[in-house]
């Protein structure tokens, strides 16, 4: 190991990178693309459904009802319809998401919720839902809680809950909150495991190993003067991500920074790791390219980014263990949501660190300093 | 491996019983090769019999099969890693960065030779004037053209005054004159106490080494100075001179005797194997096709040497 070597190899390193625009493009244009998209478009919080309404009843009420639940704003009524067939075709072909249908009965069922007469009584109000889409699902369901009465009148006291649900962390329930820490993740996995993972084997396929390896370069210099760079990179993705994160959607850093810079840097490195692992493995860019994306899909799907860790059955959530992601999501949200110290999160950083020295110690048992 | 150590005898480069295996395939079959001290060697041999693998075997970049290396008296492949910093290497194919400058290759390849900064600048400054690159100093590599590409890779090589230097088909993608001037390079380098190991498929280059291996199919076919090799060719070459050089060719087709044909502008060169009057016998069987011929006999040249050897793969070493 020879500092003065490590570091030509970096220099080399930035330099080729420099002169290579696309990706010197993509180390910030990533992050800021993909905040962009994640940001806006993932949003679980539904507005403007589109929506009908089949007013069967035709009363006062009805109407007053019609219009207290289009000032909610989660639905936009775009059609008024007349038979209940209608409303099928619209809703199969996509054109609407919901439909609020008021029951020619609709007096009598919602005199009914308040009488004891009926130990059973019928809901005045029915909402269909297209349940092709989970999301719509979910805000039907939020929308069945809503307090009928006293939209009716607002005289009447709201009734009690059984059930207070405290929304610790993220009471505004914004979903850039739970998402942009964990996105800071998702795009070190792109950029970091598939950078390395090109940039090592890339020298091979151009034939600048052939030159390199009969000169005394050592394997383990090469290819941390390669990834060193990236680190760096990593880092910088990271603050891009933050720096828009708390601009544009006010995402909260609640736990110190050093310590959201701390889990980064683990994570770049295990990143960084699998990157070199793939490298042993793939002969081509093209197939660095692939397998780079092979493990990027389940880290995502996995990890607890996208879907509930929770929800998961048994044999995935012992393969999400294994993925840099799932820990680092962990780590992130802790950190930066509620506020924890990198210290109490420790079983998570030391499951990184496995990462690492069982893919690097593969690949350094797979890597020879020769051609064949 | 007592018989390499034996051998060495301040020669650079001893390898006996050199063999190396793909699977099934034999890529070098039992190659004894001995390489003086500040010569130039020549590798001659076509594409596929083994020039590279050889080199890459020396250089400890491959592993062989089996037998005995020793270059600059070190035993190849277990010091290998103490011989590269005493050889320089230059590839087939370009392998520097097509993406840096001509200054900026050169002062990588200085700083993993481990040059002081200031001994890499001094050095490099030498290198460009060397090798005519001093224009080119900020140009990217990769939009150079072959002849400057070639001396890059030639100046990147003997960066650290290397004892050793082998080279992998050195010109296969440049021009006549750029040619010549790497080889005026590379005598420059021999007579400055270089050992130079090149290969090649150009016979001009092959004329002008000191000595010379050719290699057909992995094998060991001839070995010898350009000067012994033509002096042992078993055969004689004749020049048939005639106005319908192609008919004649056609018409002299399968017959037992001749090795090789080749036109040659308005000639016929044909070499014949020895034992009996070939150019009585060559010049009847022309006539019997109304060709009238003129024959003469003339010196054997390396290409009659490499034609030989090429075709008869088992024969033995020339010398």
């Amino acid at each position: 190991m020879n500092l003065r070597r490590l570091f030509s190899i970096v220099l080399k390193e930035l330099r080729q990178l420099r002169r290579d625009r696309l990706t010197f493009a993509m180390i910030v244009g990533i992050p800021t693309m993909q905040l962009l998209l994640f940001g806006y478009a993932i949003n679980l919080d539904i507005r403007q459904l589109p929506a009908a309404v089949l007013d069967q009843a035709q009363t006062a009420h009805a109407r007053e009802v019609v219009a207290a639940l289009a000032q909610t704003g989660v639905m936009d009524f775009r059609y008024r319809l007349k038979t209940p067939q209608e409303l099928d075709d619209l809703i199969r072909a996509g054109k609407i998401s919901a439909a609020l249908v008021i029951p020619p009965d609709f007096e009598r069922r919602l005199a009914g919720q308040n009488s004891d007469t009926q130990p059973w009584p019928r809901p005045p109000l029915q909402i269909v839902v297209d349940g092709s889409d989970q999301v719509v699902q979910q805000a039907a369901a939020q929308l069945a809680l809503l307090p009928l009465q006293k939209l009716l009148d607002p005289a009447v006291a709201t009734p009690t809950k059984n059930v207070e649900i405290v929304n610790f962390y993220n009471p505004a329930r914004l979903a850039p909150v739970n998402t942009v820490p964990g996105l800071i993740g998702v795009i070190l996995t792109m950029t970091m495991v598939l950078f390395t993972a090109m940039a090592i084997v890339r020298e091979r396929e151009r034939g600048n190993l052939e030159f390199l390896i009969a000169t005394p370069v050592s394997p383990f210099e090469l290819t941390l003067g390669k990834v060193l760079p990236f680190v760096g990179i990593g880092l910088l993705q990271v603050t891009v991500v933050l720096l828009l994160g708390v601009a544009i959607f006010h995402v909260p850093i609640r736990g110190s920074l050093l310590d959201v810079y701390g889990a980064a840097l683990a994570f770049i490195v295990a990143s960084l790791s699998l990157g070199v692992f793939i490298s042993t493995l793939a002969k081509t860019q093209f197939q660095s390219m692939q397998l780079a994306f092979f493990t990027f899909l389940p880290q995502i799907l996995l990890s607890g980014f996208m879907f509930p860790y929770a929800g998961m059955p048994r044999p995935a959530q012992w393969l999400a263990e294994i993925f840099p992601m799932t820990h680092f999501i962990r780590l992130i949200r802790g950190i930066m949501l509620r506020g924890a110290h990198l210290a109490e999160l420790w079983p998570e950083l030391a499951a990184l660190a496995i990462f690492c020295v069982v893919t690097l110690t593969i690949a350094v048992l797979r890597t020879r300093k020769r051609l064949d | 491996m007592s018989a390499v150590i034996a051998e060495r005898n301040g020669n650079a480069i001893v390898a006996r019983g050199l063999t190396k295996k793909f699977g099934e395939l034999v890529a070098v079959d039992h190659v004894d090769l001995t390489v003086a001290r500040a010569q130039v060697y020549g590798f001659l041999g076509p594409n596929g019999s083994g020039k590279s693998t050889t080199i890459r075997m020396l250089c400890g970049l491959l592993l062989p099969t089996s037998g005995d290396i020793s270059v600059l008296d070190c035993t190849i492949p277990r010091d290998a890693e103490v011989l590269k910093r005493r050889i320089g290497y230059m590839t087939q194919k370009f392998s520097l960065y097509d993406d840096l400058t001509v200054y900026e290759n050169l002062d990588f390849v200085a700083a993993v030779h481990e040059f002081s900064r200031g001994d890499a600048r001094k050095r490099i400054e030498e290198l460009l004037e060397t090798y005519w690159l001093t224009q080119q100093r900020d140009q990217l590599a990769g939009t150079m053209s072959g002849g400057q590409k070639q001396r890059l890779a030639l100046a990147a090589a003997v960066l650290h005054k290397p004892e050793l230097l082998l080279l992998d088909e050195p010109t296969s993608a440049v021009d006549p004159q750029s040619r010549r001037e790497f080889w005026d390079s590379l005598f420059a380098l021999a007579d400055a106490g270089t050992t130079i190991l090149v290969s090649t498929h150009y016979m001009d280059e092959a004329e002008r080494c000191h000595r010379l291996a050719i290699l057909d199919h992995g094998r060991l076919v001839a070995d010898g100075s350009p000067r012994e090799l033509c002096a042992a060719l078993p055969g004689q070459a004749l020049l048939v001179e005639c106005d319908v050089p192609r008919r004649a060719q056609q018409a002299l087709e399968g017959d037992a005797t001749i090795v090789s044909m080749a036109q040659i502008g308005a000639h016929l060169r044909v070499l014949v194997r020895d034992g009996g009057d070939a150019r009585v016998t060559i010049a009847a069987k022309l006539r019997q096709q109304g060709i009238d011929a003129r024959i003469e006999p003339v010196e054997a040249n390396l290409e009659d040497v490499f034609v030989v050897a090429t075709q008869k793969p088992k024969r033995e070493a020339v010398t």
